[in-house]
């Protein structure tokens, strides 16, 4: 049903993505998808990578990791001039380049913010032509 | 995962980590990224900070206004007599820091270190010449342009006050035109030395600051704050108070500087509001211009949150065709070939004075001196950590010679070309209408700076189109300082991460509004300067241990 599932990853927070990641793994396996990380990182260094070379093997190595059990998946490292700001429109772009046709990813609980500053879950849910699962 | 060396730490790294798109020298350090950094809630507000560095200067920043608001009789007076003193008693030093600057600049330039790559052999552009030009131009120099591009000139033609460069003769003495050779050299040393004070100098003093900063997060891989330009003096000890204090100077230099930019335009936006407008006394107090703050604040708020790309860089090119087409305009319809032919003999006396103008010791100018150069001097370098990262963050992928060029010449050119077409046709309209024109009335007559812009465009056709696309620039140029400043502010105060949860930004567009509001109310312009000169003038000494850092730095670059 599915051919190319796209699991939006924030590479500093991955202890965070457990759920997330676990749905994704389970469900590209059931539908024999290809399973497919995509990050956002920029030209500065950060905590992650020191350069966006630095970053994409760092994605990619994540990538392989989890390529077990004849899970197909790959990576795509999307560099961006400002992460803070730009992270869901660089998203909605690599999950049209990619032909992803299923987006999982994490979220939060939903809290008054929300109202003002929808999370990137909400954003990708709220743009994306592709199916978007959000894990709370 | 911030040590490089995978055989030092293989189960972090894994494997051989790539290098940075090809040669260059990465700095091993344990320090990672954030690791200072706290992550507070407030309310529904999550924010990723760096500990001392945010909280120190937010705490402070937060005292200033209150104090300031509570004791508005005080302050402005108090710091008035500041920035007399610190003018007239380090002048000298300034100056003398500033020639260092420029000669530091243009040793890099003709060295073979000119050679090496931001970024790393083969990194390429993040953004194109235009786009680059744009924002470099928006961000270091901008509303000053608009304040000073006909006041300076004018000013130094017929001062009353003794405050001509050099103690030159002056071409308007008690509203008389002096004869033609003493108006005419009046008129070049007019202009030298106010390119003088938009040339080399600011220019060298922003590139040395965003070549630093470039080098040692592109090349080095270091955070991209003012602290790790001093990792080959201090070392590791950088991550401690050492780098903590650097960085809060940093702060409160980009905050103060940009509030001394904003309240300059404030003020020439309010004043040319109600020039334009025939708004009688509109500027007569403060409160238009703090009203004006809050909208401008306003728009600066949703350029925020637009970011860099969607944001500054679109409004810095908006700016810079406004610009071209005011200063386009001018030249047409001043005295086109007077000012075309001008501008050489403007370039020739900037490079023949030159000397003569940054010499620190054994003169008399007091009046120019202390009163504009050292200013000046410790505004740009009060501003120079905010343009400094700004261009740096903007310039991955230009080789360092690339770099010097289009940080240090162009931009001196182009300053050039518009001291020359607005000073050129403000001194033309002195020289020929004398007493009768406006720029007379608003700047040797009584001096209303703010208006000077707008009394030169008065005496040319359109007056009322041109005032009206002058307001907007100073309009955008302040929208735009804000958001980069804001932009900036927020990285040094998350220890160089950039993608810091937004409200962080919000926090600084909406206090450097505050800052800006604030001076102009506990003492107006003097009060901001006074605020631009103490906080420049430490930071001057940071930056020629930067100068050192810098070259120390590139040396251990392949090349």
């Amino acid at each position: 049903m599915y051919r190319k599932v796209i699991f939006p990853v924030d590479m500093a927070h991955i202890e965070r993505l457990t759920k997330a990641l676990q749905t994704a793994t389970d469900l590209a396996r059931h539908y024999q998808a290809e399973l497919c990380f995509v990050g956002v990182t920029s030209t500065v260094p950060g905590p992650v990578g020191h350069t966006p070379a630095e970053y994409e093997a760092r994605l990619n190595q994540f990538a392989q990791e989890h390529a077990t059990n004849g899970l197909k998946t790959s990576a795509k490292a999307c560099v961006s001039h400002d992460p803070a700001i730009d992270t869901d429109k660089t998203l909605l772009q690599a999950i049209r380049d990619l032909g992803g046709d299923l987006v999982i990813m994490q979220t939060h609980a939903p809290n008054v913010l929300d109202y003002i500053w929808a999370g990137h879950g909400d954003t990708i849910a709220a743009h994306s032509e592709a199916s978007v699962f959000l894990v709370r | 995962m911030a040590n490089l060396d995978d055989d030092a730490q293989p189960e972090e790294a894994g494997e051989s980590l790539p290098e940075p798109e090809g040669a260059s020298e990465v700095i091993e350090t344990d320090y990672e990224i954030g690791q200072d950094n706290i992550t507070p809630k407030i309310g529904p507000f999550g924010l990723d900070i760096h500990n001392p560095v945010f909280v120190v200067s937010g705490l402070v920043v937060v005292a200033f206004v209150i104090i300031t608001l509570a004791f508005q009789d005080t302050v402005g007076p108090a710091l008035g007599a500041m920035r007399g003193y610190l003018t007239s008693t380090f002048d000298w030093f300034l100056i003398m820091a500033g020639n260092i600057f420029v000669l530091v600049c243009l040793g890099i330039l003709v060295s073979p270190l000119g050679k090496i790559r931001i970024g790393g052999a083969e990194a390429t552009p993040d953004y194109s010449y235009a786009g680059w030009f744009a924002m470099l131009f928006a961000a270091g120099m901008g509303i000053g342009l608009m304040f000073f591009g006909v006041l300076e000139p004018a000013y130094y033609f017929g001062t009353p006050w003794g405050d001509q460069p050099l103690s030159r003769d002056i071409g308007i003495v008690d509203g008389a035109l002096m004869d033609p050779a003493t108006v005419e050299a009046a008129r070049l040393t007019a202009m030298a030395a106010t390119i003088y004070h938009w040339g080399l100098h600011p220019w060298a003093i922003y590139a040395v600051v965003a070549l630093s900063l470039a080098l040692f997060a592109y090349n080095k891989g270091l955070p991209l704050t003012v602290r790790s330009i001093f990792y080959p003096i201090f070392g590791e000890k950088i991550w401690g108070w050492r780098g903590h204090v650097i960085d809060i100077m940093a702060v409160f230099a980009t905050l103060f500087g940009l509030a001394t930019s904003l309240g300059f335009g404030a003020q020439q936006a309010s004043a040319g509001i109600g020039y334009v407008f025939g708004i009688e006394g509109i500027n007569d107090t403060v409160t238009f211009s703090v009203v004006l703050i809050a909208i401008i604040t306003g728009l600066a708020l949703i350029s925020v949150l637009r970011g860099l790309d969607g944001g500054v860089k679109v409004l810095s090119e908006i700016n810079m065709v406004l610009a071209i087409i005011l200063m386009v305009f001018v030249i047409l319809v001043g005295p086109t070939m007077t000012l075309v032919s001008q501008f050489f003999g403007n370039m020739g006396a900037y490079f023949s004075e030159i000397f003569a103008l940054s010499n620190p010791v054994g003169r008399d100018d007091d009046g120019y001196r202390q009163g504009w150069t050292a200013f000046y001097w410790a505004w740009w370098i009060s501003w120079s950590p905010f343009v400094g990262m700004f261009i740096a963050r903007v310039s991955r992928g230009r080789s360092v010679r690339e770099f010097i060029t289009c940080v240090l010449l162009i931009p001196t050119i182009v300053s050039a070309i518009w001291m020359t077409a607005f000073g050129g046709t403000a001194i033309d309209q002195l020289i020929n209408q004398v007493t009768d024109s406006a720029v007379y009335g608003f700047v040797i007559e009584t001096y209303v700076p703010e208006l000077s812009l707008f009394g030169m465009l008065s005496e040319l056709p359109f007056a009322a189109i041109t005032s009206v696309i002058g307001i907007v620039l100073v309009i955008v140029f302040f929208v735009t300082s804000s958001d980069s400043g804001s932009l900036v502010i927020d990285t040094i105060t998350a220890g160089g991460k950039i993608n810091a949860p937004v409200s962080q930004r919000v926090f600084w567009v909406i206090f450097e509004g505050l800052v800006a509001a604030t001076l102009l109310l506990g003492g107006g312009l003097v009060a901001l300067q006074a605020a631009s000169v103490s906080t420049g003038l430490p930071f001057a000494i940071v930056l020629l241990l930067a100068c050192y850092a810098l070259i120390k730095g590139l040396m251990s670059e392949p090349r």
